[in-house]
């Protein structure tokens, strides 16, 4: 059996340590800054804040990976090398990465530490998988939510590294690190910037009659009803007119999170080797419930026992959850 | 307007899911009368609109080539089932024409073998130009988002590698690419038994916002910008900072007459502020747009600063 | 979904000056309050970054005043005020207080308070994102450490409170 680690998200020093105590065996996290694809106000960590970190996650057994997962523009590549050299000198126990060039320099500089290949190089195949194992080191992939579980199974035949898959939080409908969705209507980009939907371009707009536009960058990317549950102000989950719908409809995905707890034991039958938990935005409340939750459930099917998943549905996006992809290929 | 006629108008691959015959007449007139240097064919998309019009490739890459294009084949920009790995190693395997490759499981199967980067690799930086060079790339196209200061340094970049750089000056920005197909979705239908109804929208299918702005263009798996990118007021910084190749993409419009457009500015023929009007006038309904190379919203359109 | 609609739709006939007293009584423990977690917390700031001189309205749907926060480091301000004379707000947060409290205390999710529509917010949401991230990255209660400095009359008012509030808090742990 696979070790089934619980890989589990940390947007500041706090919600580390809350995880930590929770039960991950790993946290990931970014720096505040375009190096990670969660470059939000308010969130990551200083360097000081990270060596904290690293100490508080080391002295209690639980990893801490770091997250290089955007792509550095021309000429702004350095601040990419720094961030892997601070992380390398504060111990971090992996980088997680999706451009080749970050690949490729911490593989020659650090090659005594771990290279994760992040959800943002969409590596969907046994030969996209390989050419960066082979070529980078990379010991685990982390695979775009968009397999079936046959598949996944299909692709660990096939590859020589470990698998980490998503198991709960944000359902991206997108494939990772190719989209530019949120660049078209902000200026700042997904895959450059560390960015989805920008705070500083998002209004919420209370309608008359209680209903409430969200906004984006002045774009009306959906309105919801006085009583309707809402989603994240993304343009994937927005709501649109098409020629065939006049009515307006959710064009790409409603708001809805990934929910794959009733799935944990044929994912790990297929052989994945770790479970990531998204949600490096969300507060520590968030991070306390859904990591005991999944901690609960591996240690019991490890033990054998039937997993008891605590209902987490009120920390699901629009307060709805999907098994996706993972499920049946009719999702696609 | 002063600018090296060396630089190369090529024209993408197309998009959309046109018919066949469609396709044959395109590139029948793309080789008789538009003025572009090198040609992408192939499925960038949908692996399920492959078998549509594979069987024509042979004949329409020796047109091409007959008249003096330079014919190069796309691999698809999604590699995740068994028909769409075996066409990219397919692919990866020929000789000749050459190959232009949008996934990493085309760079596995390709090797060391000379071959060049598709829109779809996230060739971003110099490092990873050179990571790339250094496997046997020799040309790569940026992507569509990225601004003047970092094309620049990618440039500079790769031509001290030796490499050819492309940058696209014309047609729908490739925004974002999914597993899920969102013109079957539309349709109440599902990938697997989408029936081809992408095949109504030749310039893909319109979606507006709820306040009925348009915003995007939905393509199969694939989302566009409603407006398409038109560079041609800046193709000549373009080509100062070393961009060698001017890619179009195919839109439902007169790609002949667009391509004219571009080979007038680039001779120093027609100047710019009326080859952009006339470029308005072609495109049609659809804005245009030079956000992204300007460093803002992609969807806006920044006037060109008066000449010096 | 938040029961109320315009705040100044809410004010009841004698209101105004309930609303008024009410503050009075509660500036000073504010005042307090507010210095104490500035002391405590100097992180806070940082993660505030520009957000440090944006006036919050923070909105308790069901009491007779809001509160009125700039979290400036050179000049802070925390101060209940009556509705209709509540300054021009760069981000306002509105919703039930106890779920107000608990979202400060970390011990509720704001995405999750979002989504259901308990939670509403106005104006500049970067400040708000900004505020929410600071206050999460503090450890322990704030509620708890505000009710301590005022000894057992201070806890006293909180457990009465948490218990006058039963559907908002543990029972159904974000059910």
């Amino acid at each position: 059996m696979s070790l089934a680690e619980l890989i589990c998200p940390a947007g500041t020093p706090a919600a580390l340590r809350t995880a930590v105590d929770a039960g991950a065996d790993a946290v990931y996290c970014g720096f505040q800054d375009a190096t990670n694809a969660r470059n939000f106000p308010g969130l990551n960590f200083t360097p000081v804040e990270l060596a904290e970190a690293v100490a508080y996650a080391h002295a209690r057994g639980t990893k801490v990976l770091l997250a290089l997962n955007t792509y550095p523009p021309a000429g702004k590549v350095d601040l990419w090398r720094q961030a892997a050299d601070t992380g390398a000198r504060l111990g971090v126990d992996a980088f997680i990465v999706a451009d080749m060039g970050v690949a490729d320099y911490i593989a020659r500089t650090y090659p005594g530490i771990r290279l994760h290949l992040s959800v943002q190089a969409a590596a969907s195949s046994p030969e996209a998988i390989r050419y960066y194992c082979e070529n980078f080191g990379v010991k685990r992939v982390v695979l775009p939510r968009i397999l079936t579980i046959p598949e996944i199974r299909q692709i660990r035949r096939e590859i020589p590294c470990e698998i980490e898959t998503f198991i709960f939080g944000n359902h991206g409908l997108m494939v990772e690190g190719r989209c530019s969705l949120t660049n078209y209507l902000t200026g700042q980009s997904t895959n450059m910037d560390g960015v989805c939907s920008p705070a500083s371009d998002v209004e919420y707009v209370r309608d008359a009659d209680g209903s409430m536009s969200s906004q984006l960058a002045g774009f009306t990317i959906d309105r919801f009803g006085p009583e309707e549950k809402a989603g994240y102000p993304t343009i994937c989950k927005g709501r649109y007119a098409a020629p065939h719908r006049p009515e307006g409809y959710y064009a790409f995905e409603e708001p809805v999170s990934l929910n794959l707890s009733r799935l944990l034991p044929e994912l790990i039958e297929a052989g994945v080797h770790a479970f990531k938990i998204e949600g490096r935005q969300r507060s520590k409340s968030y991070v306390r419930s859904v990591v005991r939750a999944f901690r609960a459930a591996v240690d019991d099917i490890k033990a054998g026992r039937e997993a008891n998943i605590a209902d987490l549905i009120a920390l699901t996006e629009g307060q709805k959850q999907t098994q996706g992809a993972f499920e049946t290929k009719k999702w696609r | 307007m002063a600018v090296k006629t060396m630089t190369k108008l090529t024209l993408g691959p197309i998009a959309y899911h046109w018919p066949a015959d469609a396709r044959r007449d395109f590139y029948a007139r793309i080789a008789d009368e538009a003025p572009v240097d090198e040609v992408y064919l192939g499925e960038v998309i949908c692996s399920k609109r492959a078998p549509f019009h594979e069987a024509d490739l042979p004949v329409t890459i020796e047109r091409l080539e007959r008249a003096g294009k330079t014919v190069i084949l796309s691999t698809l920009a999604e590699v995740m089932l068994k028909r769409e790995r075996k066409a990219t190693e397919d692919l990866a395997a020929m000789d000749a024409p050459e190959i232009e490759i949008n996934n990493a499981a085309g760079l596995f199967a390709r090797g060391k073998r000379p071959h060049r980067i598709g829109p779809f690799m996230n060739a971003y930086n110099e490092a990873t130009i050179a990571w790339m060079a250094g496997k046997g790339a020799t040309h790569v196209c940026l992507p569509a988002e990225m601004p003047a200061p970092a094309i620049a340094a990618a440039a500079r970049a790769a031509c001290a590698l030796g490499l050819g750089v492309e940058v696209q000056v014309y047609g729908r920005a490739s925004l974002a690419v999914s597993a899920r197909c969102y013109h079957a979705r539309a349709h109440g239908r599902t990938k697997d038994n989408c029936q081809f109804v992408c095949e109504e929208d030749p310039d893909g299918m319109p979606l507006r916002t709820r306040d009925d702005r348009p915003i995007l263009r939905v393509n199969g798996i694939q989302t566009l910008s409603e407006s398409y990118i038109d560079l041609l007021p800046e193709a000549a910084r373009l080509v100062a900072d070393g961009v060698t190749h001017l890619r179009l993409m195919p839109q439902a419009v007169d790609m002949v007459a667009v391509a004219q457009v571009f080979r007038d500015v680039l001779d120093g023929r027609v100047p710019t502020g009326e080859a952009d009007a006339r470029l308005a006038t072609l495109s049609g309904d659809a804005g245009l747009s030079n956000g992204f190379y300007h460093g803002t919203a992609g969807y806006r359109r920044i006037a060109a600063a008066a000449p010096a | 979904m938040i029961p109320t609609s315009e705040p100044k739709a809410r004010l009841r006939p004698g209101e105004g000056a309930i609303a008024r007293l009410a503050c009075l009584v509660l500036q000073p423990v504010l005042t307090r309050v507010v210095r104490r977690v500035a002391a405590r917390h100097p992180s806070l700031f940082a993660r505030l970054g520009p957000h440090q001189t944006t006036d919050f309205l923070i909105d308790p749907v069901e009491l007779p005043f809001a509160l009125h926060l700039r979290p400036d480091p050179q000049a802070l301000v925390f101060r209940a005020v009556p509705r209709d004379t509540a300054p021009q707000a760069g981000a306002t947060i509105r919703g039930r207080f106890l779920l107000l409290l608990e979202l400060i205390d970390a011990e509720q999710d704001g995405d999750a308070a979002f989504f259901s529509r308990d939670l509403e917010v106005s104006g500049d949401t970067e400040a708000v994102v900004r505020l929410r991230n600071a206050l999460d990255d503090m450890d322990g209660s704030l509620a708890e450490e505000a009710s301590a400095m005022f000894g057992v009359p201070g806890r006293a008012v909180l457990a009465r409170l948490r218990r006058a509030y039963p559907d908002a808090t543990k029972p159904q742990e974000y059910a």
